[in-house]
């Protein structure tokens, strides 16, 4: 007995250890930063287990029957937890988080039962001095077997899903062994046997069908979700689809949603590009995604684009990537366009190339340095490289949900000795969205699209300029870099909107 | 749970945190022990130069291309007098104005912004639309500048209790007593900005030589900041911080080693105002002051100036009735020449004066040594990114730490137009207010790079325990000679009198001259020199005629 179940502890010990990292793995594998995922979950796990000695100590009775139950309880939860945490994420729920940390608290402390109660089983049969060094020893032993199958053999050759049901397999298998060993001494216990071979059949089961399920749980996940997901030194870049709906999102912000992202770029391109028969030179400042481009390169007339975006690897996945360029409809390939990667501002600074059109379509203030993006001395730079009677046109968040935001956007155009034109458009993705064209007289729109459109109308276009009493203009702080008046309003507005 | 058992999950999780950790032990970073140019100011003072070997006749000469000397420079060519020699002793011109360079970044060495120019700060305003830094008239009563050249936002954070406050003054957690006495403070300070004398003249101007007298500044100048916070019952610790703060950033010493008339200028000459700033914001640069060095070097040239001349100090000087003599030793060409200057301007310290002044009035030399000056370090550290901690208030421009030795640190790159995070340099300075002067010099001629840079990264190692994994260099500046001391008593020392009086073939233009080591100070001093040569009045306050003032159109 002493032998069975000093290797049962072994067991124990590679499946909490297995459970644990399965799932910090899994953490970081969809939500990114392995550092924290990893901290967090062991931080966890480790508590767990602590609550669970600790509680161990309210089992008085019928030890070995809790044992194997407990056993048979690690198995199905820690077994299942990576394919339930899989189909969590996959199918969008929105707590993933919480169960996360929920399975791997409960895991933990089921774990954290264990060991104090193998060793009270065991403490008349062998001395405590011989007690705490075989069994500490042999836990230890199991944990360090699995830390090093775990990267070199389990996660390669069996997945995530499947190495946790295995582990599952492993502890029922025990808690039946158990069983056997204990015979008699177990006393009355009649659903017992029972409750494990269920257990060992579902387990089974799940190992079995693993293979569709990780079809379909990495499908929805990984072909249909995450599509895309890297880091690169200005940002994190996930791309996730969803059936036709193919979604960008920049350090966790929504970029676009393909279903109604035509919607955002036919209104930040055509009113402007529009009233400008004669364009010829385009800017446009970040839209790596090429979507704004795509619009642009709709007009005949137009010879050139410059779209200077700081992050390379943007480009070359908007420009590389079959999906992605399709959506762009390869407009970061095409002859007229040229890619700078580079920080808007350093160009802006370095260059003296002038424009008949500039598209701003950068990321939100929320932050210091994005914020000199939306100053007036950025807006003055930027009005040395627009053409005598050129526009500019500027992305600049919701003037419902951050509507002083947006009037601090206007009154800065207008400090940097720009003549503004505001208006607005329905995205469902984001909700009323804003805009302003800038220029140095007042702005006439054109009557007609010369290019096709699917959302705007000269109709609706006229609608766009008008702005109801609860978007209409408020007094706003010029945002200067010296006072960045809009990071803050920017970020108490937005915080406000989402609560 | 056992330790063990956590140690042996958390490495067995994740291999990351063990490769990541940079532990101690570490290899030094590189780093530089540079200064100014000691060996040369030494073979100076001991006469070991090269006697000239050649003569030349030159119309103005100014000795020193610090703030001081080029701003008599863009004086004298505003005015349309451009046949002016630029004697530098140093490699480069800026005096403690001087900027360096990297890879990553310009960075200051020394002297780091600029208060927006008080009411009476006229020629500086003027100075900086020359330069494009105001934008528009100079003398419009709420001036508009180049926004790209205030500081950005944020501008200051305090490392206090284990975290980073907004601003200098944390209000919160301070305590009733003292924010009652911060707002006594306030009110005293507010009442002093405004005050004047009879003739309408601020007694805390800036510059300080156009301020007005009376017998209570009189009384503030002899007695010592120290003494007159404890006179006021001022003893709130944060609030005795902040003014022992404003007394090192300033003149390099602590309160006690500092007049009360010059620790509060610090906060009662501020009255200046901008049409696109509020009245704390400063003018700063990623080069520190060394940008409107760069910029009026520049604006002279354009002017048709010629070249400053730098490894160039003056190592003789001889006055007589109808001009100067002075002998340049030319560094590069290794040997020395005597020029005959109608007029010389003596834009460099008055102890540097007194060492090569040869027919000096007798007193001068003893009166020239009677000026206490601070000793300063500077730091330069170049980091791979910006440094990271724990918050709550965000990386400002200026980072100051409480209660420390040191006063803190600038960003390089908190000016500078991007947004892509990258790397950076930091300005750590670190005024030796604790040493007797004489025994800060003797430490930083005989200190290794070693005994500085230690105790600087244990200092900024208290708010960025990461720091030493980001840095790349670590380069020092020793300054043994920084700036004037303005001692208790220091408005009416003889010495003050002795530098203003010097007029016909010798002016002086040196912040030695008001004895407070501020721009505005030393730049006055040049264009009050400048005009003196040129015969002009309006020395005491600008007249309109110099507020047009030679102006030329473009
Ligand atoms: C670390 C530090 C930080 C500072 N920060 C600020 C700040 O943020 N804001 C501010 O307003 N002030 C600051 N100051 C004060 C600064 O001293 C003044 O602002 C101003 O730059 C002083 O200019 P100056 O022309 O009077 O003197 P200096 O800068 O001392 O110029 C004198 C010049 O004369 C040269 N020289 C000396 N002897 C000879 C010789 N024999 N022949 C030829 N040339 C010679 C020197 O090399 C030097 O270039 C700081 C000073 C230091 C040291």
């Amino acid at each position: 007995m002493r032998l069975a179940l000093l290797f049962s502890v072994f067991v124990v010990a590679s499946c909490g250890l297995a459970y644990e990292l399965i799932a910090a793995a899994l953490a970081s594998y969809v939500l990114g930063d392995s550092v924290t995922q990893f901290s967090t979950i062991i931080g966890t796990y480790l508590f767990a287990m602590g609550v669970g000695s600790w509680a161990s100590k309210f089992i008085v009775r019928s030890l070995a029957v809790r044992f194997i139950q407990i056993e048979i309880a690690v198995g199905l939860i820690g077994g299942f937890s990576a394919m339930l945490l899989f189909l969590a994420f996959a199918y969008d729920a929105g707590p993933f988080r919480l169960l996360l940390y929920g399975l791997v608290f409960v895991t933990g402390a089921l774990v954290g039962l264990e060991i104090p109660l193998i060793m009270r089983i065991l403490k008349d049969e062998v001395t405590f001095k011989d007690l705490v060094a075989q069994v500490l020893s042999v836990d230890y032993l199991g944990a360090l077997a699995v830390s090093i199958l775990f990267p070199l053999a389990l996660a390669p050759h069996l997945g995530l899903m499947r190495s946790g049901l295995l582990f599952g397999l492993m502890n029922v298998g025990v808690a039946l062994w158990a069983m056997r060993v204990f015979g008699s001494a177990l006393g009355r216990a009649p659903y017992l046997r029972a409750q494990g071979v269920l257990a060992l059949l579902l387990l089974a089961a799940g190992i079995a069908s693993a293979e569709r399920l990780t079809a379909l749980a990495e499908s929805a996940m990984y072909a249909d979700r995450i599509i895309h997901a890297e880091s690169t030194p200005y940002q994190r870049i996930v791309i996730t689809r969803w059936r036709d709906d193919i979604r960008l999102h920049l350090n966790g912000n929504l970029q676009f949603s393909s279903r109604d992202e035509y919607r955002y770029h036919e209104a930040l391109v055509h009113p402007a590009l529009a009233a400008l028969p004669g364009a010829q030179r385009v800017l446009i400042l970040g839209g790596g995604d090429g979507l704004a481009a795509r619009e642009v390169l709709k007009y005949r007339q137009v010879a050139s684009i410059t779209l200077v975006d700081l992050d390379r690897r943007m480009t070359e996945l908007f420009r590389d990537n079959r999906l992605l360029a399709a959506l762009n409809a390869g407009a970061l390939a095409d002859p007229r366009l040229a890619i700078v990667n580079r920080d808007a501002l350093a160009w802006l600074e370095q260059s003296d190339a002038m424009f008949d059109l500039v598209i701003v379509d950068l990321p939100d203030p929320s932050n210091h340095a994005l914020g000199k993006l939306y100053s007036s001395a950025f807006y003055r730079l930027l009005g040395k490289h627009v053409a005598a009677r050129g526009l500019v046109v500027v992305q600049a968040t919701s003037p419902f949900y951050a509507r002083r935001s947006f009037w601090t956007v206007v009154a800065t155009l207008e400090d940097a000795g720009f003549v503004t034109a505001p208006y607005h458009a329905y995205v469902p993705s984001f909700g009323e969205w804003g805009y302003i064209i800038a220029g140095r007289a007042p702005f006439v729109p054109a009557p007609a699209f010369p290019v096709p459109t699917r959302f705007l109308t000269p109709a609706t276009q006229r609608l766009m300029f008008d702005f109801p009493a609860d978007m209409a203009r408020i007094p706003a702080e010029v945002n200067r870099l010296n006072n960045q008046a809009l990071t803050r309003t920017f970020e108490d507005e937005w915080r406000r909107a989402i609560r | 749970m056992n330790p063990a058992r956590r140690a042996l999950l958390a490495a067995a999780a994740s291999g990351c945190f063990a490769s990541c950790e940079f532990r101690d032990g570490a290899p030094q970073p590189a780093g530089a022990l540079l200064g100014t140019d000691m060996a040369l100011g030494h073979a100076l003072r001991d006469g070991t130069l090269p006697a000239p070997t050649e003569e030349r006749r030159i119309g103005a000469a100014i000795v020193g291309a610090g703030i001081g000397g080029l701003s008599a420079a863009w004086q004298l060519a505003r005015q349309g007098e451009t046949d002016v020699a630029v004697f530098e002793l140093e490699d480069a011109a800026g005096g403690n104005a001087r900027h360096g360079e990297n890879a990553v970044s310009p960075y200051p060495l020394g002297a780091h912004y600029l208060p927006l120019p008080a009411s009476e700060a006229v020629s500086v305003r003027e100075l900086l639309a020359d330069l494009g830094v105001l934008a528009g008239d100079p003398h419009a009563p709420l001036p508009r500048y180049d926004e790209r050249h205030l500081v950005h936002a944020p501008q200051e954070r305090l490392y206090k209790d284990g975290l980073w406050h907004d601003g200098l003054l944390p209000r919160a957690g301070a305590g009733a007593r003292a924010i009652a006495q911060i707002e006594r403070f306030d009110a005293l300070v507010a009442a002093l900005k405004a005050r004047r004398d009879g003739d309408g003249r601020r007694l805390f101007a800036s510059p300080s030589l156009l301020a007005g007298r009376h017998a209570d500044s009189d009384a503030l100048a002899a007695t010592s900041m120290d003494q007159w916070m404890r006179d006021n019952g001022f003893d709130a610790p944060l609030l005795t911080w902040h003014v022992d703060y404003a007394c090192r950033d300033d003149f390099g010493a602590r309160p006690a080693q500092v007049s009360a008339w010059a620790g509060l200028h610090y906060f009662a000459c501020r009255d200046g105002v901008a049409a696109d700033a509020d009245p704390h914001n400063v003018l700063t640069w990623p080069e520190g002051n060394g940008h409107l060095v760069r910029r009026l070097v520049g604006w002279l040239r354009d002017r048709g100036v010629p070249p400053i001349r730098t490894g160039a100090p003056c190592i003789r000087l001889a006055t007589a009735r109808g001009g100067a003599v002075l002998d340049i030793y030319h560094a590069a060409e290794r040997r020395s020449v005597r020029y005959r200057a109608a007029r010389v301007i003596w834009a460099a310290p008055a102890f540097a004066l007194a060492r090569v002044w040869e027919n000096a009035p007798p007193a001068f030399a003893a009166l020239a040594r009677s000026i206490d000056v601070s000793p300063w370090l500077t730091a330069n550290l170049t980091l791979a990114s910006l440094p990271e901690d724990a918050g709550p208030a965000p990386l400002a421009w200026d980072n100051v730490l409480f209660d420390s030795p040191a006063l803190g640190y600038v960003v390089a790159t908190h000016q500078r137009m991007r947004v892509a995070p990258g790397p950076t340099v930091l300005t750590y300075y670190w005024p030796l207010a604790d040493l007797d002067p004489a025994a800060g010099r003797a430490r930083l001629a005989a200190a290794p790079w070693q005994a500085w840079a230690a105790p600087i990264l244990d200092e900024l190692a208290r708010p960025h325990p990461g720091l030493r994994r980001q840095l790349q260099r670590l380069d020092l500046w020793r300054w043994p000679h920084a700036m004037p001391r303005p001692v208790p008593g220091f408005r009416a020392a003889p010495v003050r009198a002795a530098l203003a009086a010097l007029d016909g073939p010798l002016l002086f233009a040196h912040s030695d001259l008001s004895g407070m080591p501020l721009f505005e100070e030393a730049h006055w001093a040049g264009v009050r020199a400048a005009r003196r040569l040129l015969g002009g009045a309006g020395v005491s306050a600008p007249t309109p005629a110099a507020r047009t003032g030679g102006r030329r159109p473009r």
